[in-house]
């Protein structure tokens, strides 16, 4: 055996034991580390293309999501409702910019609201709190939980139960009105009424 | 020289876990520092420190029902490549003088060289029915040696991710760099047009969607017909976390997305809840509520239990984030009179500390990944907002985006090195990324208005 096959083969012989090194290091997931060759010599070609090490070859495959249930709906009770509501028996109260404070205008709607809430004493409201488009979407469902609050807090100091009156924040999610001027800004700033039970 | 081969390829791998930190502290654009010296240099460098140049010609289709899959392959790994600046791709379009090679035999090494290349990336794509195969080599021009040979098999219907597999791998070998190839945003969008249920105003719904971080593969999550706002990825990218009006008011929802069951309710309806955040671990949930009565910043466990609450201040306190650590949590108070962004340890002791200092109203920070220990928020500078990064160790602020449309609720990669926020620069509301120093700006969504993204690990 010359000098030279057994060099070879020695080399071989390291280059498995590497691999199987690298692979004993590293769990299931092998680095992509090709055996070691021998320096090449200077020719146009490479005088060693290795074989693609990943023998079998990786698999390159993502999970799916599976596909969520709708939610169930209340469908009949909201029918019902919905008739009332395009009605708008509770007018909406405005707000100043970044506000939640009553003014005189939003304090004398509110009274309206509560008179309308003492007549229908078995109705259940949402007050929605809505802000105009200026500031972030996450503050703004801050400014939106404010505004709905301040409203709640005006009823219930007009002698409407607070168990009535449920408070949701939307931010600046659902404009009124879409336009990008101080006309729409004011009529989204609002705190929006919707009849949940009655 | 038999002990050495023996030993070298471990002592490479070690020696590129080795790199591997201080290699993310690069910034783009620059070099990494190279593993250490070693006989077998893994990693191609260019010359006197410019990035290495490579090329990337079309893969080659062993059969013609393969020449969809090459192409889509070629295409996305080149862009892979691109989004982390850390190579020099050799436009496509000056490769005419090379002669093709159908196999890597034929590489013509003399003839990429005198283009310049200090690298190539080779591949041939196989199919056979409903799978496909693609072999990638990537050959270093100066000894003519593959540094990279990798064999993928996947399915047909989606060649992308046999090329995300391949850009993170390449990524990581060469520039000991965790590439964002196979990671995923979640965003929100009202593109089905659907209305909400139970209201009698017109109001499009906004389901949570995921995509490929390319905006590829986009996929609907919720089909609550209802209002959703800002998924976040848990850590280990099986769940979303957002908050849904699916009963009428806002409240936070965990979706495993994997595993088809219903999404899980942690907060239980008790007050309005909000904008969950992920702490590093997985294990809690940073949140914003006003079961106490106004909007305040509360943790808890992923399954509701062990509640605290961090703020306790008459004023709103919103948008939670955790440090890359988990120790502390930053979030949006108007305390001052304005929104501005404040941190506060973990667990609600000591004071809160402004950082947005010269700011007119600043939100939604988000906390970037290790290396990186950087918050981005949105700031107003004018009629609407921009992207501003604040460096914690130096206390430093930088604007990168410069009033293109309204810019909002950035989020970062998990190498920390891009962002992902929205944008009105394109008219509608749309989902874009950016790398850290502002550069390298792509559009993700076109599809209706898209909101608040998250980034998956």
């Amino acid at each position: 055996m010359s000098m030279i096959s057994l060099f070879n083969r020695r080399i071989a012989a390291g280059g498995v034991l590497a691999a199987v090194l690298v692979m004993a290091a590293c769990g299931k997931k092998p680095p992509a580390v090709p055996e070691p060759q021998p320096a090449p010599p200077v020719v146009t070609v490479p005088s060693t293309v290795p074989p693609p090490p990943s023998r079998p070859p990786q698999q390159a495959r993502e999970p799916l999501p599976v596909p969520a249930q709708p939610v169930p709906e209340d469908g009949v009770s909201a029918r019902s409702l919905d008739d009332l509501n395009r009605k708008s028996p509770l007018a909406p109260v405005f707000f100043g910019y970044d506000s939640s404070e009553l003014s005189e205008a939003a304090q004398q709607t509110a009274q309206a609201n509560a008179a309308v809430l003492r007549t229908n004493r078995s109705w259940v409201i949402t007050i929605e709190g809505h802000s105009d488009e200026r500031g972030t979407a996450e503050y703004n469902l801050a400014l939106g939980e404010r505004r709905a609050s301040s409203v709640r807090a005006y009823l219930v100091s007009m002698g409407i139960a607070a168990e009535r009156l449920r408070v949701v924040s939307y931010g600046k999610e659902f404009p009124f009105d879409p336009g990008h001027d101080e006309a729409a800004w004011t009529k989204n700033r609002r705190g929006h009424f919707v009849v949940t039970a009655k | 020289m038999i002990t050495y081969a023996r030993y070298a390829a471990p002592l490479i791998a070690l020696a590129l876990l080795w790199a591997g930190p201080q290699a993310f502290q690069t910034p783009p654009g620059q070099p990494a520092p190279r593993a250490q010296p070693s006989e077998i240099e893994l990693s191609i460098s260019g010359d006197s420190g410019t990035p290495p140049r490579f090329a990337v010609p079309a893969f080659v289709a062993a059969a013609p029902d393969a020449a969809d899959a090459a192409k889509v392959l070629s295409d996305v790994l080149w862009d892979d490549l691109a989004f982390e600046r850390e190579f020099y791709l050799i436009p496509r379009d000056t490769y005419a003088s090379v002669p093709a090679a159908r196999t890597a035999e034929q590489l013509p090494f003399a003839a990429w060289r005198e283009l310049g290349a200090d690298g190539v990336l080779f591949g041939t794509v196989q199919r056979t029915g409903s799978t496909i195969r693609v072999e990638v080599r990537l050959f270093n021009m100066r000894t003519r040696q593959a540094v990279f040979a990798k064999e993928y098999v996947g399915p047909a219907t989606n060649p992308r991710f046999l090329a995300h597999t391949a850009a993170d791998e390449l990524h990581q070998q060469q520039r000991a760099l965790r590439g964002v190839a196979r990671t995923k945003l979640a965003f929100t969008s009202d593109r089905n047009r659907e209305k909400v249920a139970g209201t009698t105003e017109n109001r499009d719904v906004k389901e949570v969607f995921i995509a490929d971080y390319d905006g590829a593969n986009a996929r609907r999550i919720t089909v609550d017909r209802q209002l959703n706002i800002a998924p976040v990825w848990s850590p280990d990218a099986r769940a979303l976390a957002y908050t849904s009006y699916r009963k009428g008011f806002p409240d936070i929802y965990i979706a495993r997305i994997y595993e088809g069951t219903p999404p899980s309710n942690p907060t239980a309806g008790k007050g309005s809840n909000f904008l969950p955040s992920y702490s590093p671990d997985g294990k809690r949930l940073a949140f914003m509520s006003s079961r106490d009565g106004n909007p305040e910043i509360y943790t808890m466990n992923v399954d509701g239990s062990n509640l605290h609450r961090l703020t306790n201040h008459g004023a709103n306190d919103v948008t939670p984030t955790w440090s890359p650590t988990g120790t502390e949590i930053a979030f949006t108070s108007d305390r001052g009179g304005t929104p501005q962004i404040y941190i506060v340890n973990a667990e609600g002791t000591g004071g809160a500390r402004r950082i947005s200092v010269n700011e007119s109203y600043a939100d939604r920070p988000t906390w970037s990944s290790p290396p990186f220990n950087e918050i981005a928020f949105a700031a107003r500078t004018g009629p609407g907002f921009d992207i501003k990064v604040y460096e914690v160790a130096s206390g430093q602020t930088r604007q990168i985006t410069f009033g293109e449309g309204t810019n909002e609720s950035p989020v970062f990669a998990p190498n920390g090195r891009h962002l992902a926020f929205t944008s009105t620069r394109a008219g509608r509301v749309q989902v874009f990324t950016i790398a850290r120093d502002g550069k390298n700006v792509q559009q993700i969504t076109r599809d209706g208005n898209n909101y608040t993204p998250g980034w998956s690990q």
